[in-house]
């Protein structure tokens, strides 16, 4: 801390402009590097337990392309918005900002809701958690990534409120900055998952 | 659920462990409320996010887990000193040898380490403190109530009794029934994840607030450890967030991982705990090793020999240490160029390892040694721990492991490189650093009887069970019988134990002795110390710097004794200094978090959904909050300094 903490710069970008933020922004940084560890172990358990399908259906009678492609689109798309409303935060635009923040926002509710269609389904066709060692991976590995685009989107609703009320600071900015981090981070687990969850699982 | 099946029952042994965790509630109570302290209590230490206090408060839980770990550890002794007892039965036996394990890791050898390091790196890196404090109350109140949460176990429910390593199928609902080893997947989880965000915070503070000068080349070898043992923590404790969550699906929500039909692979959670499992062992020695460069470097009155090999040995153990974890299990049927690799790399850590060990060899070297009692540790960790090294080599060749696996010979290698290791460290720098936490020396005299009786005990306890293994001995045995001639080792490795106790209660003992009676360290420096902790007063003003120090070189405060006479602060220099604001939400989040897993644990999923719901409820609170700290003023800081400095 000290008066180090609230060094102030003017040439960098506001979120980048106190101590705080610049510390705040590289622990991000570090904690996506762990999260990278934490989806990593998942994948290696999915790898590992993806073909011990026990008496329950194979990844191949399973999976709906379908509903998969469109959660891709709506999560890839939704990454290129949270882009843009970076752009308008560096153009200093809050209206833009809003706006391109509010359609990432329905954009990863939109994901939400096919990934718990798919789910439903899934289950209805006697595909559970406690069916095999396939489905419990396959169940944890994406719900995780679910469960972590949920909190994406609480988190990302409180930061809106915040800008409605306070509008640019060096404090909200650093906030829209971090969460569209994460944001980015998931749509990249998302391709993963894609990968070597749905098209692996179609192949093999 | 039965009142009789929640609540312990049925053994002596838990009966008294009830009446005294009663009788201790209401005498804290009692004290506290007489003395007129909750205030106190609550806003000097529940809130606090200073990290000095944190430290202490850290230390005292290691403590307070190193006499519950010990005691488990007595009982054990007790149980095999003859053959055929009958104080302990089977279960009772295996409970107890589980919890041993898992606390002496997780909840003191850790909890010390994190400890020493939350009191001692920012000031070595001459920071106020670290880079986000809210988080870092945050972390130690989640090992709290983690903790406690797998204390209670023992009264409540039931304790996890599958080893600490909790293979399956063994930890399986299968064969272990009872909540047990829920606790150990829950508590460890509220708990891990604490270290995990420990470990960003310090990686954080290193990297950002070291103090202008301070390159990375320069910096103190403890808090160059503590560097890579953040490295470590950030990417080994996911694996373990990880593989505890899916051992609590297995056993909450019947998921196939670990099971033994539809598919599951009991073999995968023994893989994922040990990669986990490896660097964990690496990040409780790791800053040991730390902890031994400053004391040897100090007291033999010379800079570190071979600092930059130094560093690059720690860096190669850091990246070994991911790359070794199938040697914990060459006899479960991997084969044999499989187990020749992982031996391969196994043995290669010893490199690295012996590189340091000449290191601080030379740093002694015709240094002026004074025989301290951190010293004293130190030294003795050189000799004891190259035994469990050694040893560690022996088991690391795949082949003749299978000679050893689970025996008594594993039992002493890994206590002669834990105890020897991280112990010895822990014992070296709370001697060391004691001062800097409390502003009192420890008094010598007793630490040296605490010393002597705890490492002459520790040999008498550990060497012989070298032996027992060779004799064929195996771990987690409860009993034995007469007429395979192991009594005579056994009863020495108690005999043993017991030193290690009574050496124990000198400590304890020590620590009210020398707050009442203790020599008060009125310089700041009371070991003529090279780093810059000792640049501030004992203990340190919240705020730690005045000025925040420029470093010139490696041993920041001796060249600074030597060139300047010490750290000069003008008064003309000093700012209003920026503090971060106290919080009580840490705490109730923790509770929250210790709620929302006793529910989890007892699957009453409405009250772990209600602890669930206080926790988010934080995290808004914490999103809104627009608390930005405060300034202390610089007459504030005149004031201050004055009255820290009075005795110099």
């Amino acid at each position: 801390m000290g008066e180090v903490a609230h060094r102030y710069d003017e040439t960098l970008p506001l979120e980048y402009r106190t101590q705080e933020s610049r510390l705040n922004i590289l622990g991000f940084w570090i904690f996506l590097g762990a999260e990278v560890a934490l989806f990593a172990t998942l994948f290696a358990t999915y790898l590992v337990l993806f073909q011990r399908t026990g008496s329950g259906p194979t990844a191949s009678e399973l999976f709906e392309v379908k509903d998969v492609l469109i959660e891709t689109l709506l999560l890839l798309t939704s990454s290129f918005t949270c882009g843009l409303a970076i752009f308008e935060m560096r153009r200093g635009r809050l209206a833009g900002l809003l706006a391109w923040l509010l359609v990432t926002l329905l954009l990863g509710a939109g994901f939400i809701a096919f990934e718990i269609r798919e789910f439903i389904h899934y289950v209805h066709e006697g595909a559970t958690m406690q069916t095999s060692a396939f489905l419990s991976s396959f169940f944890v590995l994406v719900g995780t990534h679910g469960a972590h685009v949920s909190l994406g989107i609480g988190w990302m609703i409180l930061i809106i409120i915040q800008l409605l009320q306070r509008g640019f600071t060096p404090k909200t900015a650093r906030k829209v900055f971090i969460v569209s981090l994460y944001w980015h981070f998931l749509d990249v687990v998302w391709i993963f998952i894609f990968t070597l969850v749905y098209l692996l699982g179609m192949v093999m | 659920m039965k009142w009789s099946e929640f609540f312990v029952t049925g053994e002596p042994l838990i009966y008294a462990a009830d009446v005294a965790i009663v009788l201790t509630m209401v005498g804290i109570v009692f004290v506290l409320t007489y003395f007129k302290k909750w205030k106190w209590l609550w806003n000097e230490w529940l809130t606090t996010v200073d990290h000095k206090k944190i430290g202490v408060m850290y230390i005292i839980c290691a403590v307070l887990m190193l006499f519950r770990g010990g005691v488990d550890a007595l009982l054990m002794r007790a149980q095999l000193t003859a053959p055929n007892m009958k104080f302990l039965d089977a279960q009772h036996y295996n409970e107890i040898f589980t919890t041993h394990g898992t606390i002496m890791i997780l909840f003191m050898a850790m909890p010390f380490i994190i400890g020493l390091m939350n009191i001692v790196v920012p000031l070595q890196i001459g920071a106020r403190d670290v880079a986000f404090p809210y988080l870092n109350a945050l972390s130690f109140w989640l090992f709290f109530f983690g903790a406690l949460l797998f204390n209670i176990s023992f009264v409540i429910g039931g304790s996890p009794d599958a080893g600490w390593t909790a293979y399956f199928p063994l930890a399986s609902n299968e064969f272990s029934h009872g909540v047990g080893n829920n606790y150990y997947a829950v508590a460890l989880q509220i708990s891990g994840i604490g270290t995990l965000m420990t470990g960003i915070n310090f990686l954080v503070t290193i990297l950002k607030m070291r103090a202008p000068g301070m390159t990375l080349m320069r910096m103190p070898m403890f808090t160059w450890t503590i560097l890579i043992t953040c490295v470590l923590i950030i990417f080994a404790f996911p694996v373990l967030t990880v593989a505890l969550a899916l051992m609590t699906f297995d056993r909450l929500f019947d998921t196939q991982f670990f099971t033994m039909a539809n598919g599951g692979m009991s073999m995968l959670w023994a893989n994922l705990f040990w990669i986990w499992g490896h660097p964990e062992v690496y990040i409780v020695i790791l800053p040991a090793f730390g902890i031994f460069s400053e004391v040897v470097s100090t007291f033999a009155g010379k800079r570190l020999f071979g600092y930059k090999a130094m560093v690059g040995s720690i860096v190669g153990i850091a990246f070994l240490s991911f790359i070794v974890w199938v040697h914990h299990f060459f006899t479960m049927g991997a084969g044999p160029a499989v187990n020749s690799a992982f031996s391969i790399t196994t043995m290669a850590i010893a490199i690295p390892t012996g590189v340091k060990i000449f290191n601080w060899l030379f740093t002694l070297r015709k240094g002026k040694i004074r025989f301290t009692t951190a010293m004293l540790w130190s030294l003795a960790f050189i000799p004891n721990f190259v035994i469990g090294g050694v040893t560690g080599v022996m088991l690391a060749m795949a082949a003749a492991d299978y000679q050893y696996h689970n025996s008594y010979f594993l039992i002493a290698h890994f206590h002669y490189v834990l105890i020897a290791g991280t112990v010895f460290a822990c014992f070296a720098g709370l001697h060391y650093w004691y001062p800097k936490m409390f502003g009192h020396i420890l008094n010598e005299r007793l630490g040296k009887w605490t010393f002597w009786l705890f490492m002459i005990g520790f040999n008498i306890c550990f060497f012989p069970m070298y032996f027992l293994g060779l004799m064929g001995m195996t771990r987690r045995m409860y009993t034995y019988s007469e007429g395979l001639g192991w009594t005579p080792l056994n009863v020495v490795a108690t005999v043993g134990a017991a030193l290690m106790g009574i050496g124990f209660i000198v400590l304890c003992y020590n620590i009210y002795y020398s707050a009442r009676y203790g020599e008060r360290d009125m310089t700041g420096d009371p070991w003529n110390g090279r780093t810059l902790e000792w640049a501030t007063a004992s203990p340190p003003v919240h705020y730690n710097f005045p000025v925040t120090p420029v470093v010139e070189d490696l041993d920041a405060y001796w060249v600074m004794k030597k060139k300047y006479g010490g750290f000069q602060v003008k008064e003309e220099d000093l700012k209003p200094i920026h503090m971060p604001s106290n919080s009580g939400r840490p705490f109730w989040m923790s509770v929250a978090f210790f709620v929302a897993g006793f529910g989890l644990v007892f699957k009453w999923f409405a009250l772990a959904i209600v602890g669930a719901l206080f926790i988010v409820l934080g995290l808004i609170l914490r999103s809104f909050e627009d608390d930005d700290g405060y300034y202390i003023p610089i007459d504030e800081i005149k004031r201050m300094e004055r009255a820290a400095r009075k005795g110099a």
